[in-house]
This record gives structure tokens, sequence and C-alpha cells, in this order.
């Protein structure tokens, strides 16, 4: 099964990237051979709707599991609606992620997990934030 | 003519110079761009006359055309549109209403319907025409219907333009084609801050500004001194003052319970054509 962990390098040793739109890479895993392909995420510095470009990559590898940190409420639409399953929380290297998930070790999401724009770093929201 | 009055800071006194303004000198327009939160009217009591909806343009797709080749959501930089080989999804608070999906669509499956942001806002207060846009709750761009309130200003009159707060595209929008800004500030840290950005934006823009001083008094000399070294004319001083504080907090112009305002605005008004006229 292809699965998608979000990563920080484009290794099966590298760290998780909690985040899933803004994620450096976007590591696509075979969960039996453990062949692999690291996808530069070009939504990391969208404008907006970053989480929709991103599982627009990962719908288009056909890509049935997401494992990541977290996941806004338009990526979580967006993965749903191409019928992708989300585990989120993860963290430690993409091939632990990749052999938890092979001993059935994760639950899997039903819900976002983050608010619009929680990868975009520290800025506070708010009238400020947005109007600035 | 048209003034626009901006600040970079929220709260020095924009919407209070703007409508003080209006008030002072006749034939003219007052149009509240502030779509987010419209206020200018809070204080004018304006009568009220008819309210125009504003719709943007944004995708519909057929279902019975759409193939899932997905090139419309390639084409959209702003990430609205989300294809899968069975399910389209549409995102319209990302839409920029560019129309560009319709024409990337190789089947035509593609047409543009409206989808209302808000409202623009007619009223008079004796000869001053009001125009205000309030953008509908949960809207997020409120570029197009600024556009739209703007789209109001009518030739021969002294057009006096409240802005909103800042210096991103809702401001730029603005400021944009007016024949002169006035900067509002207050003498402090965070005022000429704010004051300084919006100075860069100005210079980049080409539009010919001057600033008002608000709540003179307060604060230190900074801002002073920086108009000085950049030889920029400050325009007038409303001093922090109990009287003006009240009528504010009543709802009350102050230029029309203190006539020497009303002066002081007029000599504003002019000193600003002979500006724009030079």
């Amino acid at each position: 099964m292809k699965i998608c962990v979000t990563a920080t390098a484009n290794s099966l040793d590298a760290q998780i990237d909690p985040r899933f739109g803004r994620c450096s890479y976007l590591i696509i895993v075979d969960s039996e051979t453990m062949q692999f392909e690291a996808i530069p995420n070009m939504a990391a510095g969208a404008t907006g709707g970053a989480g929709i470009q991103a599982a627009q990559t990962i719908a288009k590898k056909d890509v049935k599991l997401l494992i990541t940190g977290n996941v806004g409420p338009n990526a979580f639409g967006a993965l749903s609606a191409a019928g992708i399953e989300i585990v989120t929380g993860a963290f430690g290297t993409v091939r632990e992620a990749v052999e938890k998930f092979n001993r059935g070790e994760f639950a899997k999401t039903g819900s976002p997990t983050v608010d619009s724009h929680f990868g975009m770093g520290g800025k506070g929201g708010g009238r400020g934030a947005w109007r600035r | 003519m048209i003034v626009a009055v901006a600040s970079g800071k929220g709260g020095t006194g924009k919407t209070s110079v703007a409508v003080n303004m209006a008030l002072s000198v006749g034939n003219d327009q007052l149009l509240d761009c502030d779509v987010e939160e419209p206020n200018a009217h809070l204080l004018l009591n304006p009568k009220m006359h008819s309210t125009e909806q504003v719709y943007v343009l944004v995708p519909h797709i057929n279902e019975e055309l759409c193939s899932h080749c997905g090139e419309c959501a390639k084409f959209c930089q702003y990430n609205a549109l989300f294809v899968s080989p069975d399910k389209n999804l549409f995102f319209p608070e990302l839409c920029h209403s560019c129309g560009g999906c319709t024409l990337a669509c190789p089947r035509q499956a593609i047409t543009e319907e409206k989808r209302r942001i808000g409202a623009l806002k007619f009223g008079t207060v004796g000869d001053l025409k009001l125009v205000y846009g309030e953008l509908d709750v949960g809207e997020i761009m409120s570029v197009p219907l600024i556009r739209a309130v703007k789209n109001q200003i009518q030739d021969n009159t002294n057009v006096i333009i409240d802005a909103p707060v800042g210096t991103s595209c809702p401001v730029i929008e603005t400021v944009r084609q007016s024949d002169f800004c006035l900067l509002v500030t207050e003498p402090t840290p965070f005022g000429l801050h704010d004051l300084k950005i919006t100075v860069e934006v100005l210079r980049k823009m080409s539009i010919p500004f001057g600033v008002v001083v608000n709540r003179a008094g307060i604060g230190d000399d900074k801002v002073y001194q920086y108009c000085k070294e950049e030889k920029i004319p400050i325009l007038m001083e409303i001093p922090y003052q109990r009287r003006i504080a009240e009528l504010y907090s009543k709802g009350i112009p102050f230029s029309l319970e203190m006539p020497e305002w009303k002066e002081k605005f007029q000599a504003l008004y002019s000193e600003i054509k002979r500006l724009v006229e030079e």
C-alpha cells in the first residue's frame, strides 16, 4: 500500500514534519517493499490553501494513507474527497512510522486536528495578523 | 480631487479626520472603504437611502462535462479547487475570482456564478453624500468590495476616502489613484513605527502625502523629528483634549460643536489642494 509521510528531509530516516500543508517533503513509501519517493512539497510556501495543494499532490500519486502530525480543515476535506485515510499525532522517523503502521499500531483520524493556518508559524491570529 | 485618509496604526483617528473634513468642505462625497468595520456612519447619523448587493464571480463545475483532468486545480494559484478522480471540491474563501479556471478547462465544464460578499450602503447628511461597504460576516476578501465602493466616485466632487488600517492589499486598493493621502498618526513609538511603513508604501505608489498628528501632546517628539528629516509636511495637529474625546465618545464629530475646527479643516483641505496643484 502507498503511504505518504510528511518529513523534514528527503530520506526514510528523516524526522516526521508535524505540519501537513507546509511540510518540507512528502515521502511516499510502499509499505511492503519500503521503496520510496521523496517529493519536495511545492505547497510549503503557498500564500493560502497549502493543505489543499499538498493533498492534490499526493492524491495524484494514488496514496491511500497519510501519516503526519496535524491536518487542518481544508486539507481534511480534500483528503477525504480523494479517499485518503489519515493518521495524525505521529512522531519519530518516516521509517519508524511505516513500521508502526505495519504492526497495526495507528488509529485513524476522523476530523481535522488543527484550525486553518496552523502551520504558518507563531504569528498569533486575530485582526492584526490578517490586516497588516 | 480625491483625498484618502489612511494610517499604519489603528485607532489613530482616521475616521475622525475624514468625517470632520467631509463635514467642513462643501460639495463632497465620503467613501468609507474600511469595509470590514465601517464606522463613518456612526459619527454622521446619515439618512440612508439604498443598499446594493455586491457579488464576485466564482466557478461552477458541470459534473456531467467534467473529466476530472485537474487542469483547473493546476491553474489555480490560490488552491481554491481540488480535483480527485471522482470528486471536485471548491473552497470559495480562497477564490480570487480571476476566471482562469474557466479558460483552463479543456471541456468547457466550468461556468461562473455570482457569490455575494457584502453590500454597498448609500446615505446623505445635508449635501454630503456617504457611501460605505459592509463585508458579510465570514468573508476574508475585502478588495472586491472596496473596488465596488470606489466605483461610486463622482466626477467634479470633493471625494474623501476613509481607508482601512494597515498597509496590506485593502489599503493599497483604497489609496490607489488618489490625488493625495493624509496620514493620521499619534506621537508615540507605535504611531511612528507604522507611519514609516505607510510612508514607504506611498512613496512606492507615487502618491503625495502629508501627516496629521492626532493626540498631540502625548508620547515624544520622534514623529516630528522623522517628518522633518524626511521632509514630510505636518498639515494639522489635533491636541489631546478632553472636550474632543468627550464629543467622540458621544458619537459627535467635534467640528460640529467646536466651530474653530471647521475652519481648520477647511484650511487643511485648501492646503492639500495647493500641494496637489503645485
